[in-house]
């Protein structure tokens, strides 16, 4: 039994090896520069990051593209998440809920697939159609909203599917942490003559706020590792562009294009130092996550993921 | 200043469980009144319906009425005005964890609306004063959290966030059971004071604590009130047998 | 001094009460209106590509209509057999360890913590991971090792499955009551033997969902599969083959420019949602049902 648990240990452990090993090409020819160089192009003199012709490779545009969809991603998921947690715990009437957390429960079990075709096919079109315009006349004086892309592709279009893979996740955490805060809390808000938003802000969320930082950061982890979805909507291209309705990559999109095609040892090192980039980093965002949900529901959060 | 409560005909049930049968009495305003009886009469139920705690919990339902002063509250106002005016201490103390010793006394006026800090600062003070814990925490106010204070403390840091919205009538649900000897006996030196600026209705179960802090007692059987009278003659002279057998011990 | 509000200040806060009530409406509709759209738009492609073809025929050659899905069926079940037969036991066995012989020491807190961890890691850095270690060493002795297989597959979604089937597993252990344990020490079972018979016993309908819920979840895994099962267009039964899986052909269809092939993605992600929503709904169900029904 102890080797079994163990064998956690040796995962990661394998896990790490294999990514360090098999990426020294790349490490030992650029180093940590990898991450931010930027390359030109010697005839549109454009910049340029991923060339794996002439095995020049840099990883900023895929760590631009993770980061960007992620957070657009975030800044979407969150309120609705939060939003839905606070419905379900304190509003809902009791013969709805166990429904609408079976709902929630599917949600979090479709595969990531299934995910992306239903974003290419469905979703997609009808941002290119209502929503990207929309974007571009009321908000391009942002910058980040400039509608020259007639796919329909690209970060926005990753936000907002990454935002509905993650909410599930989010929602329900924050409902266990919201459900850990003990029933007298409340009770001493209403006591003082609160309205019902008033008690959920000041006795539960006020409360929860930790637990329900944990669950928001847990959320970014998934949206920093997601593939399947997020490649199939973000266009694939290797490039940095400021507004969002551009196309662009992200980490784990890249490795999942070019791996199997990659035309170099050099290529496949770059692409796995990528991957060994987004396992370190991912490891290190879920382990602050849980360090935060398990200070406030002190013990083991019962979940299966 | 405290108001009367006058109750008629009061009943509750939590689902199909008829908690509290017909009712009647008047708390008498600027007095202590105690509610005795054994585990399960009802009398924390009753007291839940006094500032209309009783109908948060979803299966609860009431009929009856209840005055507070001039002022119905199950017909003419709503149960968030009610509760800033009927003040209540539980029976685990329940400071808020996240907030400081000021802020948890301030929490009530904050809600309200009030935030001139000369405001905050002055209730503040003078709640924690009336609830005899100012020269314990004056230092900290603003350091320590609600949480970090000993139990007995905690229960007076609630008692003085309850005042800080000035209301008229004081409910405590067994405020002194989760405590020790020495903090029990400081809440009732408390309640001594308070009577004459509050109306307090305090449910015990403890007889001795009745009989020292209450000028009525009210004792509560299986859902209805059975007696309710001067403390005195409750403990000497109890016009009903039931209320001899509890007082004597042979129940409950 | 008294505390009487304004009527102004009353009236906003009953306003930001009802605002705030509608928000939160909106946000459940705005949740489950994806939920919705996905079933119904997956139901009107997928249904009518659904036929006995597809479960019975490989795919047919690029341009051709037709075909099914078969190969990418067994291909997947082959994948999870092996995946399941790595992962359920060293899951279960981790899950024992922390629940009955680890409890309270550090070590079992540090596996909980890494278990924890590691199920947050991508699916697609388990499958890299998975093709440094198998695929691609060239010249070994060892069987699977040096080429793309459905063996290496297996071995990456039963990676991912045992974080997950340790956790649950231990979770469902300490459910049970304590009573029974001490039942079984106080007829003179040494503990282990009490652990392994009575206790896991009486945890099994809840160990089993876990395993289920963990199973699901590797089922429409793609990423790990895209460099270790790699694909075959052809039917394969063999672990030492490149092999189908669903979700993975799913995928090379749905990017490919033929329309036959995107008929035959739409009717697989029916099938594979069918299957995932029947799993979870079975899942609850069990769980419903008590999950210690062998306790009481």
């Amino acid at each position: 039994m102890v080797l079994c648990a163990l064998s956690i240990f040796v995962i990661v452990a394998l896990i790490l090896w294999q990514l360090v090993l098999r990426s020294q090409l790349t490490w030992e020819r650029f180093g940590l520069a990898f991450f931010y160089q930027t390359f030109t192009n010697p005839d549109s003199h454009q910049p340029m990051y991923w060339d794996p012709v002439n095995e020049r490779f840099s990883a900023l545009p895929f760590v631009y593209g993770t980061l960007v969809s992620s957070f657009l991603a975030l800044l979407i998921a969150v309120p609705l998440s939060i939003g839905l947690a606070v419905f379900l715990t304190e509003m809902c009437p009791g013969f709805l809920r166990g429904p609408l957390a079976f709902l929630t429960e599917l949600l979090a079990a479709i595969p990531s697939i299934i995910y992306g075709l239903w974003a290419f096919y469905a979703l997609v079109p009808l941002l290119r159609d209502y929503v990207n315009p929309g974007l571009a006349r009321y908000l391009g004086w942002t910058g980040f909203f400039e509608n020259d892309n007639p796919t329909g592709l690209g970060y926005f279009a990753a936000g907002v599917i990454l935002a509905v893979m993650i909410l599930p996740i989010i929602s329900s955490l924050t409902r266990e942490v919201m459900n850990a805060v003990p029933h007298s809390q409340r009770e001493a808000v209403l006591a003082l003559g609160a309205t019902r938003w008033e008690m959920i802000r000041m006795g539960v969320l006020r409360n929860a706020r930790i637990g329900i930082v944990g669950a928001v950061i847990l959320g970014l982890g998934r949206a920093l590792g997601e593939t399947m979805a997020v490649t199939m909507v973000i266009g694939n291209t290797p490039e940095i562009h400021r507004s969002l309705l551009s196309n662009g990559t992200s980490m784990a999109a890249v490795i999942a294009n070019e791996f199997t095609e990659a035309v170099s040892n050099m290529h496949t090192s770059a692409l796995i130092e990528i991957g060994l980039a987004l396992f370190v980093v991912t490891i290190i965002v879920n382990a602050i996550a849980q360090l935060l949900v398990w200070a406030v529901t002190r013990g083991t959060p019962a979940q299966a993921r | 200043m405290g108001v009367g409560i006058e109750v008629k005909d009061l009943n509750a049930w939590y689902g199909t469980n008829h908690t509290l049968q017909d009712i009647n009495l008047h708390i008498p305003a600027n007095h202590a009144t105690a509610l005795i009886g054994p585990s399960g009469c009802g009398k924390s139920t009753f007291v839940r319906c006094l500032n209309r705690m009783h109908e948060t919990n979803p299966i609860a339902r009431v009929t009856g009425l209840v005055r507070i002063g001039e002022l119905d509250i199950y017909n003419d106002a709503k149960p968030v005005q009610i509760r800033r005016r009927v003040g209540m201490v539980f029976q685990r103390p329940n400071p808020f964890p996240t907030m400081s010793i000021y802020d948890n006394v301030a929490s009530g006026l904050k809600l309200n609306g009030f935030r001139n800090r000369r405001v905050l600062d002055e209730v503040v003070e003078r709640s924690l004063r009336d609830s005899a814990l100012w020269d314990e925490v004056k230092d900290d106010l603003r350091k320590k959290s609600g949480a970090s204070l000993s139990g007995g403390q905690q229960q007076r840091l609630c008692i003085a966030r309850a005042l800080a919205v000035d209301p008229e009538v004081l409910l405590m649900d067994e405020p002194a059971s989760a405590l020790d000897p020495v903090s029990t006996s400081k809440i009732e030196d408390l309640i001594f004071e308070l009577k004459s600026q509050y109306t307090i209705v305090i449910v015990t179960h403890n007889m001795q604590q009745a009989a020292r802090v209450a000028e009525k007692t009210g004792f509560f059987l299986n859902g209805r009130m059975v007696e309710f009278d001067s403390t005195h003659k409750i403990f000497t002279n109890p016009s009903d047998k039931r209320t001899e057998d509890y007082i004597t011990g042979r129940f409950g | 001094m008294s505390v009487e509000t304004s009527s102004f200040r009353s009236r906003m806060r009953t306003l930001t009460d009802g605002a705030v009530t509608a928000l939160s409406i909106l946000a459940t509709l705005l949740v489950v209106a994806p939920l919705v759209a996905i079933f119904v738009y997956l139901v009107y492609k997928g249904a009518r590509s659904l036929n006995l073809a597809f479960f019975t025929q490989i795919p047919k050659p690029e341009g051709e209509s037709g075909g099914g899905m078969a190969n990418s069926i067994v291909g997947s079940g082959i994948i999870l057999a092996v995946a399941s037969a790595l992962g359920i036991p060293v899951g279960i066995g981790g899950g024992i360890f922390l629940a009955e012989f680890g409890r309270g020491t550090k070590l079992a807190n540090a596996v909980r913590f890494t278990a924890d961890v590691l199920n947050g890691v991508p699916s697609i850095v388990m499958g890299l991971a998975v093709y440094a270690l198998m695929v691609f060493p060239k010249g070994t002795i060892f069987p699977f090792m040096g080429h793309f297989s459905a063996m290496s597959g297996g071995v990456a979604l039963g990676i991912m499955m045992i974080p997950t089937v340790c956790r649950t597993t231990e979770e469902m252990l300490l459910m049970v009551p304590h009573a029974v344990r001490e039942a079984a020490l106080g007829l003179g079972v040494p503990n282990w033997r009490s652990v392994l018979s009575i206790t896991v016993k009486t945890a099994s309908p809840g160990i089993i969902t876990g395993c289920m819920l963990a199973f699901a979840r590797v089922a429409g895994e793609t990423a790990p599969l895209l460099f270790t099962a790699l694909g075959n267009p052809y039917m394969s039964t063999s672990l030492n083959q490149p092999i189908e899986a669903l979700p993975l052909q799913i995928y090379v269809f749905a990017n490919g420019p033929y329309e036959d092939q995107h008929r035959l993605a739409w009717a697989g992600s029916l099938v594979l949602i069918v299957l995932i929503v029947l799993a979870v709904a079975l899942v609850r169900y069990v769980a419903s049902r008590g999950v210690l029904k062998g306790a009481s």
